[in-house]
């Protein structure tokens, strides 16, 4: 075999290595623009940041040549055992925790603290990996399926158990796994449309909702014209479906919200995505000024300012007047992506979003060349983890989904959300490099 | 196995792509349609700061300081900086405060403005606190010093003339003049700070700088490339000799009155007294409105410039002026000699002459040199009723033009502002007091500087330039250039030369003979010094006050006028001392004083008991705080008269109204609901 003649550094696959050292390297760039002043004496400030997510990069760096020279049958047969240690960590962070604004997830002594559900995340994807690929599971049997939805769910509910529901809800990014490997269609439809229609009851006017969903409902009918004219149940089921979407639209959502709800939640609901309450929805006497917005409304609007204010070209590298002078908080962590928007406008933004596509892309793409299915099912593992993370970070910057606190990959500051994509990157380039193995 | 590819993964890969798009048609939305957010950025994030460049100095014609620009320093605060740490007790004592009241001011600094920001701890420290402070700044986190500048007279003199600046009013805003200033903003309010505003005030500078989420200011927006640049305020040169100016104040001191000193040449003022004066000082910062009403209160009345705003009567030194244009008219010749034997009886009325020896006013120079009233009585009567004019009205008119070309009856239009005019009576004055029904006779006593004549000081001593430059002035000002430029366009109109008359030369070498001859043997032989030829005039002014609503004969002003050298003059002078006695005796020393300082730099030894006299003869006269509290309380009466009677009419009008509307009420609404 010719890919076996080459050596372990030629059998990497150059694209994504590229993909992910240009992410890495905007991320440092970032967080240097974010903190940079002009008052600044020197570029190179240990103190600073930037700095130190340049050593974490170089850590990352060095953890992942030890996976490259690393046997690749070492992560399958490891699997479980991590697995079990990651399980333990989080239980033990339950209770030995150390309390970092306001979450319960970080372990360790200062200075070497970190997130025992963002490591978790590779354990759960090798086990995953493990259990799907094992020649014992018929994933078309309900208990296997349970089996591997509790893989996923179980370090969730433990996460959710240290306040740190943002983490959790990533775990849920395993059934786009599990989904590939033969859960059936209509739960990844049903769950998809749940959340794309909470969300647009919430965010579009109801008449535009409802043409929305009728015309959706005309063209699905369209595609299936055949289907329907011979099969009577999918013609319930389409009509079925509209009719769901309607009531769930137009009649429970503003029901819920004029008579069930209380004031409080519905501002907080909405100020969650960075809205305003709109008028319909005020209770009597509640006036638009009077909320006083908190935090999370807070980070939104500054960060709609930020992004909003690069317009096309953006203002220019260090000249981000709103992410320079601290309006957007958290701006180096869950909201670096305000200094892209407002630095390097929609033109930056559009490519950064390229680059994120690309490499997830690319990831499916080695994951469906793999020969092992251990391998394929961990490729899709780490293109999902990265497809969520991405999606709800940049949505809740732009106001589209709810600010719960999940990083940008590769970009925002932090150690431990660097190393363990790292680990993750690294340990898919691994296995891709022996993809011809079958590896059990 | 990629031939039997797995249909799912293209599920996958959509929900990816879609996802990216839904994000960039939102992304497009926000930054690309949207303008408001552009809007907002900029309002949160940029601080517009207005630059106050440094105002002008003033400075006296050798170049030294009158008015300038101070450091001083305020204690600044960021109370959040502040630790736990900090050594309150040593900082105290640094400060020289008590703990309390540094805990009561760390707290106002707080609430004023806020803790994450900057405030005024303690405005304008004294030297001693800058010192000790400044040697301990780094034990005190937290506590900064911040410069700032302050208006400052050094000399603590010429207040009036220099003026004073202070902040913009409301209803100064309105107006147009006022359109670039802005609330807060400080102008001049009087004085030359008043004229020269725009040159000494400069131009504002605005930069745009960035701000954070706690509202302090940070590092320029776009590098500084949007801010326009302040221009510092321009220096203003004088004439004044600082000098002169204080010799000046202290020979007035104690008095009240005024001196105006002039350089005939170019009608620069060298200098200028209003007495009594005050420390110019006094009316900065934050105790101006105390003291402002404490001067304005004095019953001396030191917030009146008595150099260009007060009226006084010329008496005997009018005496000039009515015998040049008695030259002039053709009425007398300089050999012309009048018989009086001690006063003037040619209208009934006796007006005394305090000489009676006979022969004293056989002709023009000796009648001066004697200050005799009948004769210079006499000549207004040859200039009134001279046959060339045909008529006394319009010999009066003729009179008049003579007096308006000297400069009386109208501001001479000096560079300081709210001059007065003076009074310089023509025929329809005297229409309207005697009803048309009055002949030369009636106001005779205008001919030796009684009666309807009134004059300012300035306008005196503008009168003696023009005797001495032998018929034309510029008008007086102070400033000599603007930065250094003595041709600023501002100048312009008083580097213009105003021929007034066209009196031959010979005339005027007459008047001029005759007022040397009064310093050298007649009425102002206390002027006289060696080596100068001084020409002067003496004045005994008679005056009245109301007094309990009668009028009452005060004390006579002293009054002299002089110029000097006789041949090429360099200083023309005019003095007034208010209710104290003989011209000769008062005026004239103040007078020959300052005529020795300027032009031979110093006072003489044999002169320094003269001086010392001057300095601390007190001639405030007591009534004058009577006459003032009295005008006071009249005043305040009258006040409370016309607020009575407005009540009064309100209540009136209020009552006749709710009378009207009872009657409405009851005819309309009570019928209609029966």
């Amino acid at each position: 075999m010719s890919a076996q003649s080459k050596s372990i550094f030629g059998r990497l696959d150059t694209l994504t290595l590229v993909l992910y050292l240009s992410l890495v390297f905007i991320g440092v760039m970032t967080v240097f623009s974010v903190e940079h002043r002009s008052t600044d004496p020197s570029i190179f400030m240990m103190n600073k940041n930037h700095m130190r997510q340049f050593i974490w990069l170089g850590v990352s760096l060095f953890v992942g040549l030890i996976i490259i020279f690393t046997d690749s049958k070492f992560f399958s047969s490891f699997a479980y055992l991590s697995y079990t240690i990651g399980i333990s960590l989080l239980i033990i962070t339950i209770f030995a925790g150390s309390d970092v604004k306001g979450s319960h997830s970080w372990l360790g002594p200062p200075g070497l603290r970190f997130q025992p559900g963002e490591v978790c995340k590779i354990f759960t994807s090798l086990a995953l990996s493990k259990f799907l690929s094992s020649p014992d599971t018929n994933f078309q049997t309900l208990r296997h399926r349970l089996i591997g939805a509790a893989f996923a769910l179980a370090p969730a509910v433990l996460i959710i158990l240290q306040k740190e529901t943002g983490l959790a809800l990533v775990y849920f990014c395993f059934f786009l796994v599990m989904y590939r490997e033969g859960l059936p269609n209509i739960i990844l439809i049903i769950g998809f449309s749940l959340v794309a229609l909470t969300l647009a009851s919430l965010l579009v006017d109801r008449l535009v909702l409802f043409i929305i969903i009728t015309a959706l409902t005309a063209a699905g009918g369209y595609l299936i014209r055949r289907e329907l004219k011979r099969n009577v149940s999918a013609r319930i089921l389409l009509v079925g479906a509209w009719l769901v979407c309607i009531l769930f639209s137009q009649v429970m959502v503003p029901v819920l919200f004029k008579y069930v709800l209380q004031k409080h939640q519905i501002e907080r609901i909405y100020s969650t995505l960075g809205q305003d309450v709109p008028e319909s929805y005020m209770k009597s006497g509640q006036k638009k000024d009077e909320k006083k917005g908190n935090v999370s409304d807070y980070n939104v609007k500054q960060s709609k300012i930020a992004i909003g204010s690069g317009g096309f070209w953006g203002k220019g590298f260090l000249n981000g007047t709103s992410t320079k002078n601290e309006f957007v908080p958290e701006q180096h962590t869950d909201f670096i992506f305000c200094a892209i928007g407002e630095q390097f406008g929609f033109f930056g933004s559009g490519i950064l979003i390229a680059l994120y596509v690309s490499l997830m892309l690319r990831l499916i793409y080695l994951a469906e060349r793999q020969r092992s299915a251990f391998s394929r099912i961990y490729g899709y593992c780490v293109a999902s983890i990265l497809f969520f993370h991405f999606a709800i970070n940049i949505s809740m910057t732009i106001g589209l989904a709810p600010v719960i606190g999940i990083t940008l990959p590769f970009l925002s500051y932090g150690g431990s959300s660097l190393l363990s994509f790292s680990i993750l990157m690294f340990i898919m380039l691994r296995l891709d490099s022996d993809r011809q193995v079958m590896i059990r | 196995m990629s031939i039997a590819a797995n249909p799912r993964q293209f599920v996958i890969r959509t929900i990816f792509i879609s996802m990216a798009i839904i994000m960039l048609i939102r992304l497009f939305f926000l930054q690309v349609v949207e303008d408001k957010y552009k809007v907002m950025a900029n309002d949160i994030a940029i601080f517009r700061k207005v630059v106050y460049p440094p105002r002008g100095a003033i400075l006296d014609r050798r170049g030294k300081p009158m008015l300038y620009n101070e450091r001083v320093y305020d204690l600044m605060v960021t109370p959040s900086n502040v630790g736990k740490s900090l050594d309150t007790q040593s900082l105290c004592e640094v400060l020289g405060i008590t703990t309390q009241d540094f805990t009561k001011m760390l707290n106002k600094t707080r609430i004023k403005s806020g803790p994450m920001r900057k405030g005024v701890f303690i405005e304008e420290m004294s030297a001693q606190q800058t010192a000790r402070f400044q040697e301990n700044m780094y034990n005190f986190p937290g506590f900064e010093m911040a410069e700032r500048f302050r208006r400052t007279y050094p000399r603590a003199s010429a207040a009036l003339m220099l003026g004073y600046i202070g902040e913009v009013s409301p209803d100064m805003l309105k107006k147009e003049q006022y359109a670039s200033y802005q609330q807060g903003d400080y102008t001049g309010m009087n004085g030359l700070e008043r004229s020269y505003e725009d040159v000494l005030r400069g131009q504002r500078g605005v930069h745009f700088l960035e701000r954070d989420n706690f509202n302090r200011p940070r590092e320029p927006y776009k590098g500084g490339t949007l801010d326009t640049q302040e221009i510092a305020g321009k220096n203003l040169e004088l004439y004044l000799d600082a000098d002169l100016q204080e010799l000046g104040e202290k020979l007035m001191r104690n008095k009240l009155g005024a001196v105006v000193a002039i350089d005939p040449k170019t009608g620069g003022i060298l200098a200028m007294v209003s007495a009594p004066n005050y420390d110019p000082n006094l009316l900065r910062g934050t105790e101006r409105t105390k003291n402002y009403s404490k001067l304005y209160r004095d019953a001396t009345k030191p917030l009146l410039n008595r150099a260009t705003q007060a009226y006084y009567q010329p008496g005997s030194t009018m005496k000039p002026m009515t015998a040049l244009i008695g030259l002039d008219v053709g009425a007398i010749t300089p050999s012309f000699g009048y018989p009086c034997a001690g006063g003037y009886y040619a209208c009934g009325k006796r007006i005394g002459c305090t000489h009676t020896g006979g022969g004293h006013a056989a002709n023009l120079r000796l009648a001066m040199a004697h200050s005799c009233n009948a004769y210079f009585v006499h000549v207004f009567r040859l200039i009134a009723d001279n046959k060339k004019f045909g008529g006394v009205k319009k010999g009066v008119q003729a009179w008049h033009k003579y007096c308006y070309d000297f400069g009386f009856g109208h501001p001479t239009g000096v560079d300081i502002p709210f001059e007065m005019s003076g009074k310089a009576p023509d025929s329809n004055t005297y229409n309207k007091m005697y009803n048309g029904s009055w002949n030369s006779c009636t106001m005779l006593f205008v001919g030796m500087g009684q009666g309807e004549i009134a004059l300012t000081p300035l306008q005196l001593a503008n009168a003696m330039c023009i005797i001495a430059n032998k018929g034309y002035y510029y008008t007086p000002h102070f400033v000599k250039s603007i930065g250094n430029n003595p041709n600023d366009p501002l100048l312009k109109k008083y580097h213009e030369k105003h021929v007034v008359t066209h009196i031959p030369d010979t005339f005027f070498d007459v008047v001029a003979k005759g007022m040397q001859d009064v310093v050298e043997h007649g009425t102002g032989t206390v002027a006289k010094m060696e080596g100068i030829e001084i020409c002067a005039k003496t004045g005994t002014v008679e005056n009245k006050a109301v007094v309990n609503g009668q009028a009452m004969k005060m004390k006579d002003h002293s009054v002299f006028v002089a110029f000097a050298p006789r041949v090429n003059p360099r200083i023309a002078i005019a003095v007034v001392v208010e209710n104290a006695g003989f011209g000769a005796t008062w005026a004239g020393p103040v007078a020959s004083l300052m005529i020795e300082k300027y032009l031979l730099d110093s006072v003489s030894s044999k002169r320094k008991g003269l001086q010392e006299k001057m300095y601390n003869a007190n001639l405030v006269n007591k009534y004058t705080y009577a006459i003032d509290s009295a005008q006071r309380l009249r005043d305040a009466a009258r006040m409370q008269r016309r607020e009575d009677q407005k009540r009064i009419t309100d209540s009136i009008a209020f009552a006749k109204d709710s009378i009207k509307a009872m009657r409405f009420f009851n005819k309309y609404y009570i019928k209609k609901n029966k």
